[in-house]
C-alpha cells in the first residue's frame, strides 16, 4: 500500500493493496444474521423486563396458577424441541448433498414448528375465550406481549421455510441456498432458546 | 464438546455439527427440559425460593447446550466476532434486565397505598366513607 508509484503527473494516483481481498459472495452472512439475533434477544429482553415487572399485577383478575396448564406447555416444549433436532438433521442431509433428505426434513421441522403453534394458539383462545384476553390486567397483557411475540417469530420462520423449500425445489442445492438453509438453522434454534426462558420465567416459576 | 466444532468449512460458514454432536444436544435438552417441569409439576421443594433457582439454574445450562450443540457456538467462530456480540449483547441485556426490575421495584414500594388500591380496582370498598375515592390524589392526603 505505501509503495511508490510510477504515475504520470496527469495520472490519478490510484492504491491497491499488496493482496486484494477476495470474498465469496455471502461470506459476512452468518455473521451479520448473528447480529440480528442479538438485537432480537433485546427486544425479547424487554418483553422479559415487562413481564417480571408487571407479571404479579393482576387486576382482581387471575393469577399464573389458575391459568396456566403445565402438561399443555411440557407438550408444547416438546414439539419445539423436537423441530430443533429434526432440523439439525436437515443440516446433516444437507452436508451430504442430499437434497430429498433435506427437503423431507424440513417439511417434518415445519410440522413440529406448526404444532407449536397450534398449540399455543388453543391455549390462547382458551384464555380469550374465558374472559382472560390481554386487557384483563397487566399480567395478562404482558404475557401476551411476550409469548405472542415468540410465537410470532415461529410463525414467520415457518414462512420462511416454505419460501426456501420452494426456492431449493426451483434452483436446486446452490451455495445460496445452502447459506439460507444455515441462516435458518440460526434463525430456528435461537426461536427455541428463547423459548426456554419463556417456558422457564412465565411458565415454571409462575405456578411453583 | 470438541467434536461439536469439527465440521467448520473454511469459507467462513456457519459450523455445523454432526450426527453425534446433535443427538447428544438432544438428549442433554430433554433431560433439561424434563426435571425442572417435573420438579414444578410434583409441588417444588418447600422453599418457593429454592425451587425457583434451581429451575432457573437448568434454564441456564440448557441455553448453553443450545448454543454449543445446536447454534455451534464456538470462540473462534467468525475470528470470535461472534462471542464478542453475545457478550455484548448479554451487557446489555444485564443492563436492560436488572436497571428495569430494580427502577420499578423501587417505585412500586415507593408508591402510596392509597394508588395501590386504585390499580388493583379495591378502592370501591371505602366508597361510603367520605368524599369520592380515586379523586383525591393529591400527596398531602
Amino acid at each position: 500500500m505505501s509503495s511508490t508509484m510510477e504515475t504520470s503527473p496527469d495520472q490519478a494516483r490510484v492504491w491497491h493493496l499488496d493482496e486484494e481481498p477476495h470474498h465469496e459472495e455471502g461470506h459476512s452472512t452468518p455473521l451479520g444474521f448473528w447480529m440480528y439475533l442479538m438485537s432480537d434477544c433485546l427486544i425479547f429482553a424487554i418483553l422479559f423486563a415487562t413481564y417480571a415487572v408487571l407479571g404479579d399485577r393482576y387486576g382482581g383478575g387471575p393469577d399464573q396458577k389458575a391459568l396456566f396448564d403445565l402438561w399443555l406447555i411440557a407438550l408444547n416444549t416438546a414439539m419445539l424441541l423436537l423441530s430443533s433436532i429434526t432440523y439439525g438433521f436437515a443440516m446433516l442431509h444437507m452436508d451430504r448433498g442430499n437434497q430429498q433428505g433435506l427437503r423431507k426434513w424440513l417439511l417434518i421441522t415445519a410440522a413440529f414448528g406448526a404444532a407449536f403453534l397450534v398449540i399455543e394458539l388453543y391455549e390462547f383462545y382458551h384464555l380469550i375465550h374465558a374472559g382472560y384476553g390481554p386487557s384483563r390486567s397487566a399480567f395478562l397483557s404482558s404475557f401476551f406481549a411476550l409469548v405472542g411475540t415468540h410465537g410470532l417469530h415461529v410463525t414467520f420462520g415457518i414462512v420462511w421455510l416454505f419460501v426456501l423449500l420452494a426456492q431449493i425445489k426451483k434452483h436446486g442445492l446452490t451455495n445460496s441456498n445452502k447459506r439460507r438453509v444455515e441462516t435458518l438453522s440460526m434463525f430456528w434454534h435461537f426461536l427455541d432458546v428463547i423459548w426456554i426462558g419463556v417456558f422457564t420465567i412465565v411458565y415454571l416459576m409462575g405456578t411453583i | 464438546m470438541a467434536h461439536a466444532e469439527q465440521a467448520s468449512t473454511a469459507d467462513g460458514h456457519i459450523p455445523h455439527g454432526d450426527f453425534r454432536s446433535y443427538m447428544t444436544g438432544f438428549v442433554l435438552s430433554v433431560i433439561l427440559t424434563a426435571i425442572p417441569f417435573i420438579i414444578v409439576m410434583s409441588g417444588g421443594f418447600e422453599s418457593r425460593a429454592l425451587t425457583a433457582l434451581v429451575v432457573l439454574l437448568f434454564a441456564v445450562v440448557q441455553i448453553v447446550v443450545h448454543m454449543i450443540y445446536f447454534l455451534h457456538m464456538n470462540l473462534n467462530a467468525e475470528g470470535g466476532w461472534t462471542v464478542i456480540s453475545l457478550v455484548f449483547t448479554l451487557i446489555v441485556l444485564i443492563i436492560c434486565l436488572a436497571g428495569t426490575i430494580w427502577v420499578m421495584h423501587n417505585m412500586d414500594s415507593n408508591m402510596m397505598p392509597d394508588m395501590i388500591e386504585m390499580i388493583e380496582g379495591k378502592g370501591d370498598a371505602g366508597q361510603g366513607e367520605s368524599d369520592v375515592p380515586g379523586q383525591d390524589m393529591s400527596p398531602g392526603k
